[in-house]
C-alpha cells in the first residue's frame, strides 16, 4: 500500500515537472512588442502548464488503465461493481472548482493589467471633439492621464483595407506609424462590414464594427514592422486585408509625422 | 403492454414496404429512422469531408490558387454547416436516440412515431437545397455564423437558400426533441424509475431541453435575418441603424448551446460503451445526471464567450469568463468519472473501447484549449484564428466524431447482427488518430503566431506547418477507406453476432440482433441495473 | 402529475388505451408552446436591446395609439373564457351550444385581426421606416401569424364536431383541449406584448 502511494507521488511529481519544464523552455508565441505582450505571455504560461498537467495526467491515466487493466487472455467474468465513491467525486469537483476560480481572478487580474476593465466612455480624449458613444475596446487610460494628443488616430476600415486617419496633421495614411514606448489611442469605425484589427505581437485584437465605434489603446514597446491583419470575414479578400505598423523612434516618427503633416483647413 | 403502440400506427405497419426498400420510405419504426438518420447523416459527413479536403488542398500554398476566393469562403460555410446540421447533430441525436432510446425507457417506439419520420423528411430536402446552392447562384459565403452585415450584403440567393435550409433543420431538431422529452418522461415502462435509465436517456433529455429551449430563438433570428435581407428592414443593418451585435448575442444563445447539444449525446454514448467493455459499474451515476443538468444550465448563460473581442463592454466579458470556465467543473466530472470506470476493470482493447479512450484524450485536450479561450485577455490575442479551428475540431472531430465511429463499432452487431473486423477496425482508428493530430494540434501554433481564420490566403511563413496540416486531413480522409470496407464486408460476410455479443445489460442487448419491428417478442424487460456488472452478471454465468 | 409519479398513471390507466395516449400529445404540445415562447423571447429580447442602447434617430415616431389595442387585449381575454365554455358544454355532451361557443371565439379572433389590419393602416410608420417599426411589426405580425393560425384550427374543429358521429365529442376531447390550450398561449404572448410594446 504504501509502495503504491510512493509510486503515485512520483508519477504526479513528474507530471508536474514535465508540464513545468515544458511551460518554460516551450516558446510558442511570437515576439512580444508591446506592454500588453509581457502580461498576456505571462497569463499563457500559467495556462499552458495548468493545461498540460490536467491533459498529461488524464492521458497517463486512461493509457495505464488500457494496459494494466486489459482483459487478459484466460481472464473471465467482470472487474469489481464499483458504482462510486462520493468522497472522491467530491475532491473531483472542488479541485477543478478551485483551479478554475483562480485562473478566472487571475485573468481578471490580467485583464485589468492591460486596461480592459477601465471605463470606456469616460474621460476619453476623443470624447470632446466627439461625444459619439464608445461601445467597446480596450482602454487603458486613467482619470489622471494626459493623453497625449498627437497619438490619437482614427481608423477606419472597408472592404478590403485600413485607413488611418491623423486628425493632429491632419492626414490619412495607409500605414500606421507609431512612436515607441508612447500610448496609442485608436478610435475605430468600419465602413461597411465587420472586421477586426489585431497584431499579433501586440497579443490585442479588436472588432471594427460599422455603426458602433470601438476603441483601442496600446504601447508598443519594440522598434520594428508588423503585420496588422484582418481578423473577422468580411468578403472574399478577408486574408489580403492587411497592413502594417511601423513602430519606431520618436525622432524618426516626427519626422515622418511632418513630412506627411498638411495644414489645417480653414472653414 | 399494448398501451404503448400506437393504434393507428399498427394498422399502418402491414402498408410499409419490406427489406431495404423500407430505408427509403416514410417509415415509422424508430429503428427504421435511426438508420435513416444514420446513413444520410454520413453522406452528408462524406460531403463536408470532400469540403474539407478542398479546404486543406488550397491551404496547402499560401497562395490562392486552388480556387477562387468567393469559391473558398462558399466552401468553407458549406463545410461548417453541413457537418454541424447535417452530420453531427443528427447522427448524435437523431440516429442513436431514435435507435436506442425506446429500448432504453422499454417502450415499442417513440412518443409520437409520425412526428418523428417528419422530422427526419426535413432533413435530406434541406441538406441538398443547401447543396445545391452552390450551383444557382453561389452559395452563402458568410461563414457558418452568418453574420450581417456580410450576410446582407453577399449574393442572396445562396444566404436565402442557407437561412432556409438551417430553419428546416432547426424545425426538425425541435421535434425529435419534443419526442425525445415525451419518450423519456412520459414513455417509460411501468416500474422503471427515471434514476434506473441508462446514462444516455439523461444525456438526451439535458440535450432535448437545450434544443427546445434554444433552436427557437436562431429561428427567430433567422427570420429577421431573413427579413433584412428580402425586406429591406434594418434589424442588423447599421446602414439602416440597425445593431449587428445583437444579431451575435441572439446567434450565440443558440449556438453555444449547440456544442453541448453536439457533445452531451456523446457523453450519453460513452458512458453506455464503457462500462460494457471495462466490465464494471459507470462510475458515479447520480454526479453523472447532475453535471449533465449542470452543463444544460451554465451552457445557457455562457454565449457570450465568443463576442469577447465584438462589442461587449468590459463587464459582461469578464462575466462570460467566469460563467464559462465553470463548465469545467461538471464536465470534468464525467470525465473523471470515465477513467474510474476503465480503474480496475477487465477492458476489452477492441475498437469500440480505443474510439472512446481516444476521445476522452481528444477532448480534455480541446476542454482544456476552451478554458483558455475562455479567459477574456487570452481570447484577445487568438479570437477569430487558428486557434479557435483547432479548439472546435479537437472537440467535434476528436471527441463527437470518434464517439460516432465508437458507437458504430459498439452497435452494429445489434443492429445488423453481425460482427465488424477488429483488425480493419483497429487500423481505422490508428490512422485516424495519428491523422486527426497531424491535422488539428499544429493549428493551435498557426492561430497563436498570427494566422487568422476563414482566409485562402495567408503568410508563406506558416506554408511548412499548413501542409502538415494537410497532410494530417489526407490521413483522416485515407482513415475513411477501412471503415467503409469494414462496414460493407461484414454486413454481408461477418462473423455472426448473437443477440449479445457483448454480454452487456442495456436493454437493448435483451431481444434479437436485429431486434424484431416492436423490440420485444414477449412484454419489455425490465432492467433495473443497466451497469450491473461485476454483480448480476458474474452470478449468472 | 410530477414526472416521477407517471409510471403509475399509465398503470392506472392501463385499460383506457386512448387516454394515455392523449396524455402524451397534451405534453408534446406543451414542450412545443416552450419552444414557440422562445422564439417569442428572442424577439423580445432584441426589441428590448434595441431599444436600451439603439436610440431612434430624431424625428421618427414611436408612439402608439392605444385605443385599438386595448381593445385587442379584451377581445383575446374575452376570447379565452369563451373557449374555455365551448370546452365545459362539450364536456357535458352540449355539442351544439359548444360549437356556438367556438364559432363565437373564432369571431372574436377574427375581429382582432381586423382591428390589428386597421390598427396597420393607420399607422403613421412602415415595415422600413426604423428599428423600432420594423421590430413592432415583425412581433405583431409574428403574433397575427398565431392567431390566424389558431383561428383556422377553431373552425377545424368546430366543422369536426358539426358531422355526425365526427371526431370531436366528450369521449374525444383532444382536438379541442390542444387547440384551447394553443389559443390560451396566444392570447398571453399578447398580453406580454401588449405590456412590453405599448405601455413600456
Ligand atoms: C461540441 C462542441 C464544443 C464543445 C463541447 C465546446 C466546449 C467548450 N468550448 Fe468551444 N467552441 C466550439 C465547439 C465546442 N466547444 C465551436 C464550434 C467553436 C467556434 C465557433 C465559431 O466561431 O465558428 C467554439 C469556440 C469557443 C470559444 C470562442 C473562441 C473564439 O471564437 O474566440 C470559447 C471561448 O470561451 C470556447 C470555450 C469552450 C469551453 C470552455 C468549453 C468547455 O465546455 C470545455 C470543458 C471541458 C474540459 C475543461 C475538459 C475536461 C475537464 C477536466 C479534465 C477537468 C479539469 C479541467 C480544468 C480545471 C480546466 N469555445
Ligand atoms: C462539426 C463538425 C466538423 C467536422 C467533423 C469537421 C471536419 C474537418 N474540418 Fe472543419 N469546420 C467545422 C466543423 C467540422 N469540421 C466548422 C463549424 C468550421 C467553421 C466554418 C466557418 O468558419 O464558418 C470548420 C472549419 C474548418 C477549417 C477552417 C477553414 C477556415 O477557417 O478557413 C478547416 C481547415 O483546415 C477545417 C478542416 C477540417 C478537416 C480537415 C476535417 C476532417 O476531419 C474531415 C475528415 C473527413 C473526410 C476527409 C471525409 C472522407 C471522404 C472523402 C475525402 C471523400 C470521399 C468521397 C466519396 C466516397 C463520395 N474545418
Ligand atoms: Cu476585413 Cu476581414
Ligand atoms: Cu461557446
Amino acid at each position: 500500500m504504501l509502495n503504491k502511494n510512493i509510486y503515485l507521488i512520483l508519477i504526479i511529481s513528474l507530471v508536474f515537472a514535465i508540464s513545468f519544464w515544458i511551460g518554460f523552455n516551450v516558446n510558442l508565441l511570437p515576439a512580444e512588442a508591446s506592454i500588453n505582450a509581457p502580461i498576456y505571455d505571462e497569463l499563457f504560461k500559467i495556462l499552458f502548464i495548468i493545461g498540460l498537467i490536467i491533459f498529461i495526467g488524464m492521458t497517463i491515466a486512461v493509457i495505464y488503465s488500457l494496459f494494466k487493466f486489459r482483459k487478459r487472455n484466460d481472464q473471465i467474468g467482470d472487474g469489481i461493481a464499483l458504482e462510486g465513491n462520493l468522497s472522491l467525486e467530491i475532491v473531483w469537483t472542488i479541485i477543478p472548482s478551485i483551479i478554475v476560480l483562480l485562473i478566472g481572478l487571475y485573468s481578471y487580474n490580467i485583464y485589468d493589467r492591460m486596461g480592459g476593465m477601465k471605463e470606456l466612455n469616460h474621460n476619453h480624449e476623443m470624447m470632446s471633439s466627439n461625444s459619439e458613444k464608445i461601445w467597446a475596446g480596450i482602454s487603458q487610460n486613467s482619470d489622471n492621464e494626459i493623453a497625449i494628443n498627437n497619438l490619437s488616430i482614427e481608423v477606419s476600415a472597408m472592404q478590403f483595407a485600413f485607413l488611418f486617419n491623423y486628425p493632429k496633421g491632419n492626414f490619412i495614411s495607409g500605414e500606421l506609424h507609431v512612436p515607441v514606448d508612447q500610448k496609442v489611442s485608436m478610435k475605430m469605425e468600419s465602413k461597411d462590414v465587420i472586421h477586426a484589427f489585431w497584431v499579433p505581437e501586440f497579443r490585442i485584437k479588436q472588432d471594427i464594427i460599422p455603426g458602433q465605434p470601438t476603441i483601442l489603446n496600446f504601447t508598443p514597446t519594440k522598434v520594428g514592422k508588423y503585420p496588422i491583419i484582418c481578423a473577422e470575414l468580411c468578403g472574399p479578400y478577408h486574408g489580403g486585408m492587411r497592413a502594417s505598423i511601423i513602430v519606431e523612434e520618436e525622432s524618426d516618427y516626427n519626422e515622418w509625422f511632418n513630412k506627411n503633416k498638411k495644414p489645417e483647413v480653414n472653414l | 403492454m399494448t398501451i404503448l403502440i400506437d393504434p393507428q400506427k399498427t394498422n399502418n405497419e402491414s402498408l410499409q414496404p419490406k427489406g431495404w426498400l423500407r430505408y427509403f420510405s416514410f417509415s415509422l419504426d424508430h429503428k427504421v429512422i435511426g438508420i435513416q438518420y444514420l446513413v444520410c447523416g454520413f453522406l452528408f459527413y462524406l460531403i463536408g469531408g470532400t469540403l474539407a479536403s478542398a479546404i486543406r488542398i488550397e491551404l496547402a500554398s499560401p497562395m490562392s490558387d486552388f480556387m477562387p476566393r468567393d469559391v473558398y469562403n462558399q466552401v468553407l460555410t458549406l463545410h461548417g454547416t453541413i457537418m454541424i446540421f447535417l452530420w453531427i447533430v443528427p447522427v448524435v441525436n437523431g440516429a442513436f436516440g431514435n435507435y436506442l432510446i425506446p429500448f432504453y425507457v422499454g417502450a415499442r417506439d417513440m412518443a409520437f412515431p409520425r412526428l418523428n419520420a417528419v422530422a427526419f423528411w426535413l432533413i435530406p430536402p434541406s441538406g441538398l437545397m443547401l447543396v445545391a446552392s452552390y450551383f444557382v447562384e453561389g452559395a452563402a459565403q458568410a461563414g457558418w455564423t452568418a453574420y450581417p452585415p456580410l450576410s446582407i450584403t453577399t449574393p442572396q440567393s445562396g444566404q436565402i437558400i442557407w437561412i432556409l435550409s438551417v430553419l428546416l433543420l432547426g424545425g426538425s431538431s425541435i421535434f425529435g426533441g419534443i419526442n425525445f422529452i415525451a419518450t423519456i418522461i412520459k414513455l417509460r415502462r411501468p416500474g422503471l424509475k427515471l434514476m434506473q435509465l441508462p446514462m444516455y436517456c439523461w444525456a438526451m433529455l439535458g440535450t432535448s431541453l437545450l434544443v427546445v429551449l434554444s433552436t427557437p430563438v436562431l429561428a427567430g433570428t433567422l427570420i429577421l435575418l431573413s427579413f433584412d435581407i428580402i425586406a429591406n428592414t434594418g434589424f442588423f443593418n447599421p446602414v439602416l441603424g440597425g445593431n449587428v451585435v445583437v444579431y451575435q448575442h441572439l446567434f450565440w444563445f443558440y449556438s453555444h448551446p449547440a456544442v453541448y447539444i453536439m457533445v452531451l449525446p456523446a457523453f450519453g454514448l460513452v458512458s453506455e460503451i464503457l462500462p460494457v467493455h471495462a466490465r464494471k459499474p459507470l462510475f458515479g451515476y447520480t454526479t453523472m445526471v447532475f453535471s449533465i443538468m449542470g452543463i444544460v444550465v451554465l451552457g445557457l448563460v455562457v454565449w457570450a464567450h465568443h463576442m469577447f473581442t465584438s462589442g461587449t463592454p468590459p463587464w459582461m466579458r469578464l462575466f462570460f469568463t467566469i460563467a464559462t470556465a465553470f463548465i469545467a467543473v461538471p464536465t470534468g466530472i464525467k470525465f473523471f468519472n470515465w477513467v474510474a470506470t476503465l480503474w480496475g476493470g477487465k477492458i476489452s482493447i477492441n475498437s469500440a473501447m480505443l474510439f472512446s479512450c481516444g476521445f476522452i484524450i481528444n477532448f480534455v485536450f480541446g476542454g482544456i484549449t476552451g478554458v483558455a479561450l475562455a479567459q477574456v485577455p487570452f481570447d484577445i490575442h487568438v479570437h477569430d484564428t487558428y486557434f479557435v479551428v483547432a479548439h472546435f475540431h479537437y472537440i467535434v472531430y476528436g471527441g463527437t466524431v470518434f464517439i460516432i465511429f465508437s458507437s458504430i463499432y459498439h452497435w452494429f452487431p445489434k443492429v445488423i447482427g453481425k460482427m465488424l473486423n477488429e483488425k480493419l477496425g483497429i487500423l481505422h482508428f490508428i490512422i485516424t488518430f495519428i491523422g486527426f493530430n497531424l491535422c488539428f494540434a499544429p493549428q493551435h501554433w498557426l492561430g497563436l503566431n498570427g494566422m487568422p481564420r476563414r482566409v485562402a490566403e495567408y503568410d508563406p511563413q506558416f506554408q511548412f506547418v499548413n501542409q502538415i496540416s494537410s497532410l494530417g486531413a489526407l490521413l483522416m480522409a485515407i482513415s475513411t477507406i477501412p471503415f467503409l470496407i469494414n462496414v460493407f464486408l461484414s454486413a454481408r460476410n461477418g462473423k455472426n453476432a448473437g443477440d449479445n455479443p457483448w454480454n452487456a445489460l442495456t436493454p437493448e442487448w435483451l431481444t434479437s440482433s436485429p431486434p424484431p419491428v416492436e423490440n420485444w417478442e414477449g412484454e419489455a424487460p425490465l432492467v433495473k441495473e443497466p451497469y450491473g456488472y461485476g454483480k448480476q452478471f458474474s452470478e449468472q454465468k | 402529475m410530477t414526472t416521477l409519479d407517471s409510471s403509475k398513471e399509465i398503470q392506472k390507466n392501463n385499460s383506457e388505451v386512448n387516454e394515455t395516449h392523449e396524455d402524451f400529445r397534451i405534453f408534446g404540445l406543451i414542450t412545443f408552446l416552450i419552444a414557440d415562447g422562445m422564439t417569442f423571447a428572442g424577439f423580445f429580447a432584441a426589441y428590448l436591446t434595441y431599444k436600451a442602447v439603439n436610440p431612434l434617430p430624431d424625428g421618427a415616431i414611436y408612439e402608439l395609439e392605444l385605443p385599438i389595442p386595448t381593445l385587442n387585449t379584451i377581445l383575446l381575454l374575452v376570447s379565452s373564457a369563451t373557449f374555455h365554455k365551448a370546452g365545459k358544454a362539450l364536456l357535458k355532451d352540449k355539442n351544439s351550444d359548444s360549437q356556438k361557443w367556438l364559432l363565437l371565439t373564432a369571431f372574436l379572433g377574427i375581429l382582432f385581426l381586423i382591428c390589428q389590419l386597421f390598427e396597420y393602416f393607420h399607422l403613421p410608420f412602415g415595415l422600413t421606416d426604423n428599428l423600432f417599426a420594423s421590430t413592432f411589426y415583425a412581433l405583431t405580425g409574428f403574433h397575427g401569424l398565431h392567431v390566424t393560425l389558431g383561428t383556422l384550427m377553431i373552425l377545424i374543429i368546430t366543422w369536426q364536431s358539426r358531422i355526425n358521429g365526427g371526431r370531436l365529442t366528450s369521449q374525444n376531447m383532444f382536438p379541442l383541449e390542444a387547440v384551447e390550450l394553443y389559443w390560451h398561449f396566444v392570447d398571453g404572448i399578447w398580453v406580454i406584448l401588449f405590456i412590453i410594446l405599448y405601455l413600456l
